[in-house]
């Protein structure tokens, strides 16, 4: 029987178990061995291109000089130059400049996601809908004016508006009662309190506000707080906004992005937002 | 004792079995002996289909090559058509296609691809063949693998292997030259200036035909390739293949005084079959795995049949059925080749409405989802879109969007006349803008129409839709 388990009578090690069985100490198959020893071998050539071997100071270097952080910075270093022919421009042009441009605001409208996703979003929404309490930038009502330049202004300084709590004089619930109606149903100055009350100082008029003052158009279909039911009117009216005076007053701040971005980003950021909506 | 004498009996006959179970793992070299007969002439037919391998890069179709596939470009030129990414969906079916032919092929007549079409088979019958012309037969092949290595021997080989890199070489290069323009690539090897992706492709190529065609061989089809043992599940007992008729051929013995014995079948036991077998299998074992069909062993068997007087076809391409002497049933009966051919007419139907529907123009609708509307304040809602232009036709096309669906909407950042680059995606923004009054829904479909001024022909649509508050 032993025959048969070793046909091509392979030497073994002598010894036989249970009659039969003996261990071959035959080479392995010839590709077997090339392809441990082609193994090794590149194991030893990776260890002499590449980082590899404990050594003083960190490592060996490797031939090629390759490292994980080069190779990130080769390939920052390629997307920016892809980037640079916009990118180049941007400095020395204007926001309205840019945005007049077509191709350079496309390539703003695409790049400058990012920059709106980290610096704006968390008050704005992703895609600029606005939070309750924080404007929507995808609409066509500008509190500050839509114009690119006023933007840049926005962003770059920040806004605080101010709305004192009932008027800045006194006011009764009977009083709030009547002009917060007047005002959820879009026509402020259907109530003689409009002017009394002087509203218009600042919402003007016919009551459509003033970019200047950030003053909110009330005639519009657009509230820049609440829903604009009587209920979310009046609260506005008691309390204010941004008014010191008054502790439940609302706050309605945009930070001042001068000091934390650069110009350029300013600028891209700003053709972005007044690409968001059909402006 | 009686008992163990009949032990040894059962035991020396599987023994003797096993012993003919022989499988070929590459130890010695296949020298299979060439015969002329009609499957060796069929078989260089159907090999000369892979010339159209090697000269199809060269034919022109205007001013580019025919047949293109333009990797870095992602668009595929096929004589007049323009394949781009959107269309791939056909290649699916092109793929579908072969996979379901190769099935109902391989039903029907067994493994046709590995016997007459396999690039394995093929290149390695032209390797064998240059072998032959260098250094004569199977005989002379085997003496000189043992003669010691004097200056003829050394000649011959170099001359064989310097033959068989240039074959790899060149098949490696024309397959490179489909991604490519063929004379600027050719120019690119010559002057030594093509492109790593190039160069590598070309050594790969070179490499494993080198070894596959010249080296391995059969092996290749033994051990390595998926298609012999996935065609190997599709035969039945209906598949007609090359087989050893073994109730004419048994008992085999030597012929005598020019007699088949008393009592003998046909086969004269002359080993011819196996003798020009590429694979080295003996066919006269039934249908193996090693089998790739190519039908070399029914030209040996049948002029040694024509010598002896015997009918032809002792091997012959039959049935299972058949050779058991049962009924053959129609192969129009046969479900496994209906379903075949029910898959393979489906895949055709839809690469044929493909082609015919291949649009020179593409619209697809983004519908922007953050915000999902947004409250103008004049009351109205505006939606915002995404509005993806593809032009496949070779110039760039001015467009006229429309957008249907609502009562007064308007549009902005669509307005007049579009471009439409050629041969990429133009997308542009649009804002669709509806009075609330007109929205009687959360949702109503709209449809955007490009088109292209001045050919009507040119023209898509596309259905979207547009999102509001609830009524
Ligand atoms: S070639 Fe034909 S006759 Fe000769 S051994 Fe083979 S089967 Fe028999
Ligand atoms: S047995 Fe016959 S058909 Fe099969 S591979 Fe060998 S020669 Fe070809």
């Amino acid at each position: 029987m032993s025959e048969q388990n070793n046909p091509y009578g392979a030497p073994t090690t002598g010894h036989l178990w249970d009659d039969n069985l003996a261990e071959l100490t035959n080479q392995p198959p010839k590709w077997w061995m090339i392809g441990l020893h082609a193994s090794w071998i590149l194991v030893l050539l990776y260890g002499i291109v590449y980082p590899m071997w404990p050594w003083f100071g960190g490592a060996t270097q490797g031939l090629m000089g390759w490292t994980q952080i080069g190779e990130y910075k080769q390939d920052m270093a390629a997307i920016q130059s892809v980037r640079a022919q916009y990118e180049d421009k941007l400095p020395g042009m204007s926001a309205s400049a840019i945005l007049a441009d077509s191709e350079l605001s496309e390539y703003v409208v695409r790049s400058a996601k990012v920059l709106f996703g980290d610096n704006c979003a968390a008050c704005h929404g992703g895609g600029g809908q606005g939070n309750p309490g924080y404007p929507n930038l995808v609409d066509d009502d500008w509190l500050y004016g839509g114009d690119i330049d006023a933007i840049v202004a926005t962003v770059t300084n920040g806004r605080m508006g101010m709305m004192p709590a009932k008027a800045g004089v006194a006011m009764t619930e009977a009083e709030i009662d009547q002009l917060a109606a007047a005002v959820a149903k879009g026509e402020p100055t259907s109530s003689p309190l409009f002017m009394e009350k002087a509203c218009f100082a600042c919402h003007g008029m016919d009551g459509k506000g003033m970019h200047a003052l950030g003053a909110p158009n009330l005639t519009d279909a657009i509230w820049r707080f609440g829903d604009g039911s009587v209920e979310s009117v009046k609260y506005t009216i008691t309390h204010g906004v941004n008014d010191p005076a008054d502790p439940q007053t609302r706050n309605a701040v945009m930070p001042k992005f001068g000091d934390r971005l650069n110009e350029t980003d300013i600028k891209k950021l700003a053709v972005y937002v007044s690409k968001l909506g059909a402006n | 004792m009686n008992d163990q004498v009949d032990k040894q009996a059962h035991a020396d006959e599987l023994y003797a079995e096993s012993h003919h179970w022989h499988v070929n793992t590459g130890n010695e070299t296949i020298h299979a002996k060439r015969m002329p007969g009609r499957f060796r002439n069929l078989k260089w037919a159907a090999a000369a289909v892979w010339l159209l391998f090697f000269m199809g890069p060269y034919l022109r179709w205007g001013d580019r090559q025919a047949v293109l596939f333009d990797i870095p470009g992602r668009q595929f030129h096929i004589f007049g058509i323009t394949i781009l990414p959107q269309d791939v969906w056909m290649l699916s079916l092109v793929l579908l296609f072969f996979a379901i032919l190769l099935a109902v092929v391989t039903s029907i007549a067994g493994r046709v691809f590995c016997g007459y079409f396999c690039f394995q088979t093929v290149w390695t019958d032209v390797f064998t063949w240059i072998e032959e012309k260098l250094e004569g037969t199977p005989q002379k092949r085997r003496k000189l693998e043992e003669a010691p290595w004097d200056f003829t021997k050394i000649r011959i080989k170099v001359i064989k292997h310097t033959l068989w890199i240039l074959i790899g070489a060149l098949t490696g290069i024309s397959f490179t030259l489909w991604f490519g323009d063929a004379f600027e690539m050719w120019q690119g090897y010559l002057t030594l200036n093509a492109g790593a992706m190039a160069w590598g492709s070309v050594a790969v190529f070179t490499f494993f035909t080198y070894l596959f065609a010249g080296h391995m061989r059969e092996q290749v089809c033994f051990w390595l390739c998926p298609y012999a043992r996935i065609q190997g599940v599709m035969y039945d007992k209906e598949t007609i293949l090359p087989a050893y008729d073994f109730k004419r051929g048994e008992q085999r013995g030597k012929l005598k005084k020019g007699q088949i014995e008393e009592g003998k079948g046909d086969c004269i036991d002359c080993g011819q079959c196996v003798a020009v077998c590429p694979t080295g299998i003996d066919i006269r074992y039934g249908q193996q795995e090693g089998c790739i069909t190519c039908a070399l062993c029914l030209d040996a068997c049948d002029s040694v049949m024509d010598k002896i007087g015997r009918p032809r076809g002792l091997i012959r391409y039959a049935s299972m059925d058949e050779l058991e002497g049962k009924p053959a049933l129609k192969m129009f009966q046969r479900p496994r080749v209906l379903v075949y051919l029910t898959i393979l007419t489906l895949a055709l139907a839809g690469i044929i409405y493909g082609l015919f529907n291949l649009s020179g123009i593409e619209v697809k609708v983004l519908h922007e989802r953050q915000p999902l509307y947004v409250l103008q304040s004049d009351g109205s809602i505006q939606n915002k879109y995404s509005v993806k232009i593809l032009n496949k036709t070779p110039q760039d096309q001015q467009i006229r969007l429309v957008v249907e669906g609502l009562p007064n909407l308007s549009i902005s950042g669509g307005e007049g006349s579009l471009i439409a680059n050629k041969g990429r995606i133009t997308s542009y923004t649009v804002f669709v803008r509806v009075p609330r009054g007109s929205l009687k829904a959360e949702s109503t479909p709209i449809t955007f129409r490009v088109e292209a001024e001045g050919s009507e022909e040119l023209s898509s649509s596309y259905t979207s839709m547009f999102i509001g508050p609830r009524p």
